[in-house]
């Protein structure tokens, strides 16, 4: 079942709540050479969590959340490669900044409007801040992308090494981090409150609930996450490219959690993690048709499986369980 | 003065048969969301079916060009009748992130399955000789294809207005927008007048994609790269109504075009801000009937 959160659950971590974990270590140990694609899954994990949260939990439905993981992705490879801010940790510091700050501001816009207006909304906002990395190419490299990207050792200690290991530790780590800071939120009465407004938020405002302002400020959280998630995705590319603020990366994004499982926290881990290896295979081959496929899923899921792989992963079990 | 006026004229000229395309693709969109409150994204798909309808019966098949126009509002159509009974008529009422979620994943399809049958290269619009050249009005010169663009448009455009506001199908369109349920319980069947509207809707677009093929370029990523626009005409004109979207489109081409003239190196970006604005002023848009 896809859970309210709040004062109905247990918030005890239960013990396959531990599994993606486990699977991350024994991934860093397993699998060497595919430490670079790893840091990857782990960053659209991250992504793909603060998306749930507004998304899943609140019931914003944005179009327009790569404007954060852009910015968020800017200004940490802006700092190492204009500024000469090389320490990695300042410069994520910066990009969560960047991303509360930039969320706040037009969540408090944005967040007054519902429906098509929003919607609408958010993409404008995000074609605006493409059409301004496209322009001001002094800073941002415009299309050419963002080289030049200097990182020093994390806490002057750890080396960003050829093979990857550290970024994937400091990946897991922002990962797991991340991944506390939300559940704690969804499990707190401030959670419950915000499947309320995504279930019926007339009846909340009835109650007294001040909605307005509970979005708001889970929308600042989130996009503050996504600004962090921007900020990883610099300092092991070492380079930013235009298409992290293009409508395709937040199209791909959203396939990821629908094909997890939206409003679950664990539909954020799944969904890029099949997403990106089937990515990794599929797509260069066959480039055409990897779109195509990504639509057809889209459609499929939409229309047969509304809770993504862990919906179908619940119904299987339930049907298990109620055997004669 | 002079050059100036003479650039003026031809913004506005230009801004305007941008505007009349825009509206006569978008007018579909107003209408399905607001009889329906369908989140459409690939709206844009049914423009760029119609542009390649018309380029490729004309360059592969000879078909002359009125007839092509012809064909691609009725292929498209007939197309999105299919698409309506087979995915959309399951989702109404579903919750906007279902129907974004669809129409994203339709898009995506659309796109590839247009990169496989034309390649990534933008098609080539044959005109027939009688629209090449350029005609003289009021002593100034302007070029034939645009004048017939803008002319043929006005003409649908009436055409649909004295559907709607005179026709007992435009009433009925007219009922349902206004109260679903109340025109359910006098008898409307609003599910066929729903596939109906949709289907005319989306031959409009296909219709527009084809005359505009030479302004908006037909090329695979077409419904990508011009969704914004497409919403922010519904958006700013307001659902579910006609003039809205019209005095939108034409603001919004109109504006356009000036800015690509005048301060090329903001781009679309003013165009961006000034939808934020109003859509702030106004949520429901320049004309919109709900708050």
């Amino acid at each position: 079942m896809r859970h309210s959160g709040g004062y109905r659950a247990d918030p005890r971590i239960r013990w396959p709540e531990w599994l993606p974990w486990i699977a991350a270590l024994a991934g860093f140990f397993l699998l060497p050479e595919y430490l670079a694609l790893g840091a990857r899954i782990l960053i659209y994990m991250l992504f793909a969590l603060s998306l749930d949260l507004i998304l899943g939990y609140a019931g914003i439905v944005t179009l327009g959340h790569s404007a954060y993981f852009g910015l968020g992705a800017y200004v940490a490879g802006i700092l190492a490669a204009k500024a000469g801010v090389t320490d990695p940790l300042v410069q994520l510091g910066a990009a969560a900044a960047a991303g509360a700050a930039f969320g706040m501001l037009t969540g408090a816009i944005i967040l007054r409007t519902k429906g098509l207006t929003l919607l609408m909304l958010t993409l404008a906002i995000t074609s605006v801040c493409l059409e301004i990395a496209n322009k001001a190419t002094d800073l941002t490299g415009g299309a050419d992308g963002l080289a030049g990207v200097v990182i020093a050792p994390i806490l002057g200690l750890f080396r960003f090494d050829i093979f990857g290991k550290t970024a994937y530790v400091y990946c897991l780590v922002a990962l797991f981090i991340g991944w506390w800071l939300v559940r704690r939120m969804i499990y707190s009465p401030f959670g419950t409150s915000l499947t309320g407004v995504r279930e019926n938020a007339v009846r909340m405002h009835a109650i007294g609930a001040p909605v307005y302002w509970r979005l708001v400020l889970v929308y600042t959280f989130s996009a503050t996450i996504a600004g962090v998630a921007g900020g990883l995705l610099t300092q092991t590319n070492q380079f930013v490219g235009l298409n992290v603020l293009s409508f395709e990366s937040a199209g791909e994004l959203l396939v990821m959690l629908i094909l997890g499982g939206v409003g679950r926290i664990y539909g954020a881990f799944i969904g890029p993690c099949v997403y990106l290896i089937a990515q990794d295979l599929l797509a260069k081959q066959f480039p055409e048709y990897w779109y195509f496929g990504i639509g057809l899923l889209l459609v499929v899921v939409v229309m047969f499986a509304r809770g993504g792989l862990l919906g179908v992963a619940d119904r299987l079990v339930a049907r298990w369980r109620s055997r004669p | 003065m002079e050059a100036f006026l003479s650039s003026a004229v031809s913004v506005a000229f230009h801004g305007i048969a941008f505007g009349m395309i825009l509206y006569v693709i978008s007018v579909g969109l107003s209408v399905t969301m607001g009889l329906m409150g369908f989140v459409n994204l690939a709206h844009g798909v049914f423009a760029m079916a119609g542009g390649y309808v018309l380029t490729s019966s004309i360059s592969r098949f000879g078909v002359p060009f009125p007839l092509a126009l012809a064909f691609a509002f009725i292929a498209v159509a007939a197309g999105s009748v299919i698409l309506e009974r087979l995915l959309y008529s399951r989702l109404y009422g579903a919750g906007d992130l279902a129907q974004v979620l669809l129409t994203i994943g339709l898009i995506f399809i659309a796109v590839a399955v247009a990169r496989m049958i034309f390649g990534t290269m933008q098609q080539p619009v044959i005109l027939p000789d009688y629209l090449k050249g350029q005609i003289l009005l009021l002593g100034r010169d302007f070029p034939a294809y645009r004048v017939f663009l803008i002319v043929f448009s006005a003409a649908m455009v009436a055409l649909l207005w004295l559907g709607v506001e005179r026709t007992l199908w435009g009433a009925m369109v007219r009922a349902a927008v206004d109260n679903r349920s109340m025109a359910q319980s006098v008898g409307i069947n609003t599910r066929r007048l729903f596939t109906l509207t949709f289907a005319l809707g989306s031959g409009l677009a296909g219709l527009g994609g084809a005359l505009g093929a030479e302004i908006i370029a037909i090329q695979p990523t077409y419904p990508f790269e011009n969704l914004v626009y497409f919403l922010i005409v519904v958006s700013v004109g307001g659902l579910g109504s006609l003039r809205g979207p019209f005095a939108a489109a034409l603001l919004i081409g109109i504006a356009d075009t000036a800015c690509k003239y005048w301060l090329p190196q903001y781009g679309v970006f003013l165009i961006y801000v000034a939808t934020i604005a109003v859509l702030l002023w106004r949520p429901a848009g320049l004309f919109g009937r709900r708050a």
